[in-house]
């Protein structure tokens, strides 16, 4: 019954049941769905109490925008959050998988964590896959040893640098902060330059685009400004809309099940002796 | 597509390989649980075994947790056995559509590597999706009775069917409210 046992929830990571099969389908002239990309502009900075992070809200499938409203920021740890470039399943795969680690972590040690820990995890896990699970990353917190913002590539690489852009909108963004970045930001000054450079990133990227999305992360508070700048509104909602009359559409059959409220469970006295 | 505490999912109903058709009447919409529907697009066996997966685990839950699945812990799950399969996926395209708590509606798809993707308005999946896109764009209308509704989610499916070869043959669309659930088949172009 040993293939029974692969329903059975396994113990995690990943299996490769299907690879030979979806080769010889490949082979055999199937074309293989695309994934979802998040052809992104993520940014960071740090300030002079903490770290801002940045990211745009598209998410594309090949040409085309899947979700013009998603959240690249994620969250890590109450004190740090990553923001996700690449492969849409990766980055959510690996900051979740992390996340709950740092959760773990706090439990066994009772301490907040701290930048580099998510750091380790994140570039171990990445380097141990040599590539193939694509997430770019920018990561960013504050923790006891003061304000990190750390880079980190598919392959597991990292840098740590006071102010880093990741994604195809990178060159666009890396413009704005090289001319306008210097030490010792204030919050609003901060928050001002990283929409800017996302928003340079939105209208010159293809791959990036919608809203801008913000974090400000200081120590003891973080404040995660979802849409902060809508510069891209809906502009062509044709006021009247269609109307379609009902029995429009030709029906061949119908079903109508009516749903029965679900009966509760009664509270059960103990039995008395 | 949402609704006003409702929603309707819709699909196609051929079967195909390439450009040959095998089946006219085939049922792409399963049911997890009373308000709790999924649609698999993409590789028909994937989409067979994906959904036998789901309903095993969705009966093991049932059985430990004595109650049904929410949507967005179901919509998690999903994710997660398609992830597993990371760098040899299913060739599956989910659509899942519930009823939350309090009979708040819940839409989400993702692609066949498990990547979530929330909407509170519409989702599409297949390969009319493109088409699909664009007519949801502009027919959706926020806050619909069940009604118009379905008018409008099988205006946007017959339409977009019609201009992709490899879609067709009528629709299926259930529209689901908290009281009961409306099952109906569309006819359609038969080419």
């Amino acid at each position: 019954m040993a293939r029974f046992d692969t329903n059975v929830p396994t113990k995690g990571g990943f299996s490769f049941d299907l690879c030979q099969r979806n080769d010889m389908l490949v082979k055999k002239g199937l074309q293989p769905p695309t994934f979802r990309k998040t052809g992104t502009t993520i940014v960071g900075l740090i300030f002079q109490d903490g770290v801002i992070l940045g990211a745009d809200t598209r998410a594309t499938e090949g040409p085309i925008v899947a979700d013009k409203n998603c959240e690249k920021i994620h969250f890590m740890a109450p004190n740090i959050y990553c923001c996700g470039a690449g492969t849409a399943a990766d980055t959510e795969a690996v900051t979740d998988m992390v996340s709950s680690q740092l959760q773990l972590h706090r439990y066994a040690t009772g301490r907040e964590s701290r930048v580099v820990t998510a750091l380790t995890l994140l570039k171990s896990h990445l380097f141990s896959y040599q590539g193939h699970v694509s997430a770019a990353l920018v990561l960013g917190g504050v923790d006891i040893t003061g304000p990190h913002l750390h880079t980190v590539y598919p392959h597991g690489s990292t840098d740590t640098l006071p102010f880093a852009t990741m994604g195809s909108g990178s060159l666009a963004a890396m413009a704005v902060f090289e001319s306008k970045f210097k030490e010792g930001l204030t919050k609003d000054e901060g928050v001002q330059l990283v929409s800017e450079a996302i928003c340079s990133g939105i209208f010159n990227d293809l791959g990036s685009g919608s809203n801008v999305d913000v974090c400000v992360i200081t120590k003891g508070h973080t404040e995660y400004l979802r849409n902060h700048q809508l510069p891209n509104p809906r502009t062509y909602v044709s006021s009247r809309g269609y109307n379609f009359v009902k029995g429009h559409t030709e029906v061949l059959s119908a079903k109508i099940t009516p749903l029965k409220p679900k009966a509760e469970s009664t509270e059960v006295d103990a039995m008395e002796e | 597509m949402v609704g006003k505490n409702c929603f309707a999912i819709a699909s196609d109903r051929r079967l195909g390989v390439n450009l040959q058709t095998v089946a006219t009447d085939f049922q792409r919409i399963y049911k997890i649980h009373d308000k709790l529907y999924i649609g698999l697009s993409g590789l028909a066996t994937d989409a067979q075994t994906l959904y036998q997966r789901l309903i095993f685990r969705h009966k093991l839950y049932q059985l430990r947790e004595e109650r049904d699945m929410k949507p967005p812990t179901f919509a998690s799950l999903v994710s997660a056995i398609l992830y597993e399969k990371r760098f040899g996926p299913y060739f599956c395209q989910p659509v899942i559509a519930g009823l939350d708590d309090d009979d708040v509606p819940f839409i989400c798809t993702m692609d066949c590597l498990g990547a979530k993707e929330l909407a509170k308005d519409f989702v599409v999946s297949g390969t009319a999706s493109e088409s699909l896109y664009g007519v949801c764009e502009s027919m959706y209308k926020p806050n619909m009775e069940p009604e118009e509704l379905f008018e409008t989610i099988s205006q946007a499916l017959l339409s977009s069917v019609d201009r992709d070869c490899l879609s067709g043959w009528g629709g299926h669309v259930l529209l689901v409210t908290p009281t009961e659930v409306q099952e109906k088949t569309l006819k359609g172009r038969m080419d």
